[in-house]
C-alpha cells in the first residue's frame, strides 16, 4: 500500500470517506422520515451558498485550523495532544488579560501582542504535561486530557471568582476595551469599497490562520528543527542515534501545538465574543483531533478539513433550524459519522483501494 | 515416530513441482523443482531476498503459491496454512525464536497443543517425551527452566523440541547459528546428523558456506528467485557455491596490506554499563584503537556488543574514561550525546540501521544528512536546510556507493538491506571521520555488498582513520581486524593479534574459557 499515488492518499481516498460517512448519514436522515438529500442541500446552501452562510462557516473553520494544526505538529513528534480544548481555554485567558487591563490605542498593536500572550498561555499549559512525558514518561495522552478539565475548572473559578465585573450575574469577563476589537469580515471588505454582512464573525484572524498554515509547513518540511521533529516521531531510536535531544523534541513540538492551539482564542475571543465566556473553545480543540487525522497532519490538508467541519457546523446549524425532525444530536451524528470514517475507519477504505491500484499496476506492467 | 530404515518408498521426502510466487510485480520464487530425500540434511544458500525465506514460507504455509504443487512423502498436499503443514509433519525453527520468555520448557513445548481443559495431562505427556527426545538426540534442556534463563543455544533446542513433540519429520531451520558460538554450532550440527541418522529429513537455511560443507549432504543455490543449482555437497566446493549465489566470480577475502599505524586515535578506559533494569551490561573495558588500525571486537551476541557500540556512539550513557586524540569525552551526562561525539569526529554505523541508522521513511536524501544536519554543507542559513543541496550531495554519494536505485527521491524502506546500509556507510564515511565505529556492518547484507563495504572499510583504515569493529561473524573478523579482542559477559577476556591466532582459539574465548596461554596482551584491558 505504501506505493500509492499522492493523488489517491490525498484526495480520493478522504473524498470517498466523506461520501460514505454522508451516505451513511443519509440513511439516518431517511430513517427519521425526511428527505437526505434536501437536508444535503439545506447543509451546502446554508454553509457555502452565501456570503453570510460563509462568513460563518470560515468563522469555525479558523477554529478548527488553529487547533487542527496544534495536534498535527504534536503528531509529527509522535505526540498525541489531545488537550487542545484546554490549551485553548487557557489561551483565551491570556487573550482576555491583554483585552482586558490595557487600553490599546489601535486594533494593529493590541493584535500581536495578544497573539504572543495567547500562544504564551496556551503552550504554558502544554508545557507541563509535556514535562511529564518527556522526564516522567507519563503518557500525554492521559495528563493533557486530564489537564482540559482543570483548565475548566480553572476558568469557571477565575470568572466567577476574579474576573467577573462586580453586580453581574453571568460568569464572564468585561468587555474587551474598544481598542482590541479586531476587524470583521463586514470591516475589512468595506475598505476595498465591497460589501460583506455584518453579522458573520469571520475576522481578520482567518488570515492568520491562513499564514499559521504556511509557517507550520515551513517550520516542518523545512527547518532543522522540523527534520528533528519528523525524525524523532518515525523513531525515536534513531533520533537519540542521531544526537537529537527527546526532550527537546517533545517540549518543542508540545510548545508549539500549546502554543497554535492557544492562539484559536484570538479568533473567538477577541475577535468575535469581545469578552471570556466560561466555554470559549465549544469543542473546537477536538474538532482539531478530527481535522489533523483528516487532513493527514500536513497544513493543506488540516486547511481543507478544517474548511469541511466549518461546513458541517454552519451547515448543521441551518439543517437544524430548516429541519426541525433533525434535532441537534443528529447534527452531531453526522459530524461524528465524518470523524468516524475519515479518521478511526481509515483503513476500510484504504486496504482495498491500495489492492485495486497495485492490481491496476501491475495490468500495465 | 518413524525410525525404520530409509529407501523403503521411492518417492522422496519433499518434492517441490514448478512453485512460484510472485509480491506485486516481484517474482519472489520462479518455477522453483526439488527434491529431498528421506533422512538427509539439505542446505539452501542465497543472498538475501533470493526468495530461500519465500520459499519455506510456501512450505510451512505462512504463504501461498501462486502455482505449482507439493509433494510430502510422495502425497500431494495441499498446504493452506501452517496447521495443514504442522499435520503433514513439517516442523520450522525460525530464526527468532518463537518462545514465551516466561514460561518453562515444557509449558512452551506443550504450547497449542494441550488437548484439554487441564494441561497436567499434556505436561506429564511431554515430560515423558522430552526425556526420551533428549536421550535419542542429545537434545538434553531441564524441562522445568525458565526459557530467560536458558542460553540460545538451549533456547533453540527447544525450538527443535517443539517440533518434534508436534511429531515433525521435516525440520525447516532458518538461519540457525546466528547467535550461537561455534562450539554451540557444531553441537547443533551434531543434532541435526543425529535427527537425520534417525529418519528426519531435515532443510538448512543458511548464507554460511562454510556450515552448508561440513554438515549437509545436499545443497540447492537460488539465485533472484530461481533454483540455480542442486548439488551434492561432497562434489561442490565454497567458492563455487558462493559463484552461484553471485552470479560472478567473488573474493570471499578482502584483499588487505599492511599499514603503517600511527598514535593512539580512540582509547577506551574502564567503560562500565549499568542498563535500566540495573544490569551491568559492561565491564571496565578497556582498549585502544590505533590510526590506520582496525580493532575488531569479537564474541557471541549479548555479550554487550550492543552496549559498547551505544557507549561509544554517545546513545546510552556510562562510566569511565574515552579519549580522541588525546582529548577526554563526557561519557554521561552534559556533551555525551551522540551529536557531540560527531563533532568529534567519530562516526557511528550502527548495529541495527533500520532501528538507528535510519529513518525508514524519510527520503533517501533526507537520510543522508541524518545526525549531520547541523552541519553547514546541509543547511541555508541559521534556520533553514537546504534540501536542494542535501538531495544533490545524496545523488552524488549514491553513486560514489553505487547505491541501487540511485534515485534521492526514493524512501529508504524502499531499498534492499544491502542498498540501506551503504547509505549508511556512505554517509558515515563521507563526513571523513576519525574514529569509526562500526557494528555488524554486513548483517543481513548480500554477497556483492558485503564484499564492495568491506572495501570501503579497508579504504578508510588505509587512509589512517581508526576503526572499531564489532561483529559476530567471526570470519567478518578474521578478513578485516589487524587485532581482535574478545568480549565476553560484559568482559574484554582476552586479545590477539588477528594474524597469530585462529578460530578455535577464538571461539573457546568466545564461550568465556580463559586460557593462560601465550604472552597476555589482556592484562591490560582487565586493569
Amino acid at each position: 500500500m505504501k506505493n500509492l499515488p499522492k493523488w489517491v492518499d490525498l484526495v480520493l481516498i478522504p473524498v470517498i470517506n466523506l461520501f460514505l460517512a454522508f451516505m451513511i448519514s443519509g440513511l439516518v436522515v431517511v430513517y427519521i422520515g425526511e428527505n437526505p438529500f434536501r437536508a444535503m442541500q439545506i447543509i451546502i446552501n446554508g454553509s457555502l451558498g452565501s456570503a453570510y452562510g460563509l462568513g460563518y462557516t470560515l468563522y469555525y473553520a479558523t477554529n478548527f485550523i488553529f487547533t487542527g494544526l496544534a495536534v498535527a505538529v504534536a503528531f509529527h513528534a509522535r505526540m498525541f495532544n489531545i488537550g487542545g480544548e484546554g490549551q485553548a481555554m487557557v489561551g483565551g485567558l491570556g487573550t482576555a488579560l491583554v483585552c482586558l487591563f490595557i487600553d490599546w490605542p489601535h486594533w494593529t498593536i493590541a493584535f500581536p501582542v495578544a497573539i504572543m500572550s495567547a500562544a504564551l498561555f496556551g503552550a504554558a499549559w502544554s508545557a507541563i504535561p509535556a514535562y511529564l512525558q518527556a522526564k516522567r514518561g507519563s503518557h500525554i495522552v492521559i495528563t493533557t486530557i486530564m489537564f482540559n478539565f482543570i483548565a475548566y475548572s480553572l476558568m469557571v473559578y477565575l470568572l466567577v471568582h476574579v474576573l467577573k465585573p462586580k453586580g453581574q450575574m453571568a460568569p464572564e469577563s468585561a468587555k474587551f476595551v474598544a481598542g482590541s476589537n479586531l476587524p470583521s469580515a463586514h470591516d475589512i471588505f468595506s475598505w476595498f469599497g465591497m460589501a460583506f454582512p455584518k453579522s458573520p464573525p469571520l475576522n481578520v484572524t482567518f488570515l492568520l490562520a491562513v499564514l499559521a498554515c504556511f509557517l507550520i509547513w515551513l517550520f516542518i518540511w523545512r527547518t532543522r528543527m522540523g527534520y528533528a521533529i519528523r525524525a524523532f516521531g518515525w523513531s525515536e531510536t534513531a533520533a537519540v542515534y542521531a544526537g537529537i535531544s527527546p526532550f527537546k523534541i517533545i517540549m518543542v513540538s508540545m510548545l508549539v501545538s500549546g502554543g497554535l492551539a492557544g492562539m484559536m482564542s484570538i479568533n473567538s475571543v477577541m475577535g468575535e465574543a469581545e469578552r471570556l465566556l466560561i466555554d470559549s473553545v465549544q469543542g473546537a480543540g477536538f474538532v482539531g483531533i478530527a481535522a489533523a487525522l483528516m487532513g493527514r497532519s500536513h497544513p493543506l490538508g488540516v486547511f481543507l478539513a478544517a474548511v469541511l467541519f466549518g461546513v458541517l457546523y454552519q451547515g448543521g446549524a441551518e439543517l437544524e433550524f430548516e429541519m426541525p425532525a433533525v434535532s441537534r444530536e443528529m447534527i452531531v451524528v453526522i459530524q461524528a459519522l465524518v470523524i468516524l470514517f475519515t479518521g478511526a475507519l481509515e483503513n476500510l477504505v484504504r486496504v482495498p483501494i491500495g489492492k485495486i491500484f497495485m492490481k491496476l499496476k501491475l495490468k500495465q506492467n | 515416530m518413524d525410525t525404520k530404515v530409509q529407501h523403503e518408498s521411492a518417492a522422496p521426502m519433499i518434492e517441490l513441482r514448478g512453485i512460484s510466487k510472485s509480491f506485486g510485480p516481484v517474482q519472489a520464487n520462479k518455477n522453483i523443482n526439488l527434491k529431498v530425500n528421506k533422512g538427509s540434511i539439505h542446505g539452501i544458500v542465497g543472498e538475501n531476498g533470493a526468495g530461500k525465506s519465500t520459499l519455506m514460507s510456501i512450505l510451512y504455509g505462512f504463504y501461498k503459491s501462486d502455482l505449482g504443487e507439493i509433494y510430502i512423502n510422495g502425497e500431494h498436499i495441499n498446504i493452506t496454512d501452517s496447521h495443514v503443514a504442522i499435520e503433514a509433519g513439517i516442523g520450522m525453527v525460525h530464526q527468532h525464536f518463537k518462545l514465551v520468555e516466561n514460561f518453562t520448557v515444557l509449558e512452551n513445548v506443550i504450547l497449542g497443543t494441550e488437548n484439554s481443559f487441564l494441561i497436567n495431562p499434556a505436561l506429564n505427556n511431554a515430560r515423558v517425551l522430552l526425556s526420551d527426545l533428549a536421550s535419542t538426540y542429545s537434545l538434553e534442556v531441564n524441562p522445568d527452566a525458565l526459557i530467560e534463563d536458558l542460553s540460545v543455544g538451549h533456547q533453540q533446542r527447544v525450538e527443535i523440541l517443539k517440533a518434534l513433540y508436534r511429531q515433525a519429520d521435516i525440520l525447516i531451520l532458518d538461519e540457525p547459528t546466528g547467535v550461537l558460538t561455534p562450539a554451540e554450532a557444531d553441537h547443533l550440527f551434531n543434532i541435526l546428523r543425529n535427527l537425520s541418522k534417525e529418519g528426519k529429513t531435515i532443510i538448512l537455511i543458511t548464507h554460511k558456506l562454510k556450515e552448508i560443507m561440513s554438515v549437509t549432504d545436499t545443497v540447492s543455490v537460488m539465485r533472484r528467485g530461481e533454483m540455480t543449482a542442486t548439488l551434492e555437497t561432497s562434489k561442490t566446493n565454497p567458492q563455487e557455491l558462493a559463484e552461484l549465489m553471485v552470479g560472478r566470480s567473488v573474493l570471499l577475502r578482502v584483499e588487505k596490506d599492511a599499514t603503517e599505524v600511527g598514535d593512539k586515535s580512540l582509547e577506551v578506559h574502564n567503560l562500565s554499563v549499568t542498563d535500566k533494569r540495573g544490569v551491568t551490561a559492561l565491564k571496565n573495558v578497556s582498549f585502544h584503537v590505533r590510526k590506520g588500525e582496525i580493532l575488531g571486537i569479537a564474541g557471541v551476541a549479548g555479550n554487550g556488543q550492543t552496549e559498547l557500540l551505544e557507549a561509544l556512539g554517545g546513545i546510552s550513557p556510562a562510566t569511565g574514561t574515552m579519549k580522541i586524540d588525546g582529548e577526554e569525552i563526557a561519557l554521561h551526562g552534559k556533551g555525551s550525546d551522540a551529536r557531540s561525539r560527531r563533532e568529534y569526529g567519530v562516526s557511528h554505523v550502527p548495529e541495527d540501521r533500520q532501528k538507528l541508522g535510519l529513518i525508514l521513511d524519510f527520503f533517501a536524501w533526507e537520510n543522508i544528512a541524518f545526525g549531520y544536519h547541523h552541519k553547514d554543507e546541509f543547511n541555508k542559513n541559521w534556520l533553514l536546510m537546504d534540501n536542494g543541496k542535501t538531495r544533490e550531495i545524496a545523488r552524488e554519494e549514491m553513486a560514489k556507493f553505487d547505491i541501487r536505485p540511485p534515485t534521492p527521491n526514493n524512501l529508504v524502506k524502499n531499498f534492499s538491506g544491502g542498498n540501506q546500509q551503504k547509505i549508511v556507510l556512505a554517509r558515515e564515511l563521507e563526513q571523513h571521520p576519525k574514529v569509526l565505529i562500526v557494528g555488524q556492518p554486513t548483517r543481513g547484507v548480500d554477497i556483492g555488498a558485503i564484499e564492495f563495504i568491506h572495501q570501503k572499510i579497508i579504504d578508510l583504515r588505509d587512509k589512517g582513520v581508526a576503526i572499531l569493529l564489532v561483529s559476530v561473524e567471526l570470519d567478518e573478523i578474521f578478513s578485516l581486524s589487524d587485532r581482535v579482542a574478545v568480549l565476553f559477559d560484559g568482559k574484554i577476556i582476552g586479545e590477539r593479534i588477528t594474524e597469530e591466532t585462529n578460530e578455535s582459539e577464538l571461539g573457546l574465548l568466545m564461550a568465556g574459557i580463559e586460557d593462560g596461554s601465550g604472552e597476555q596482551p589482556v592484562m591490560e584491558s582487565i586493569a
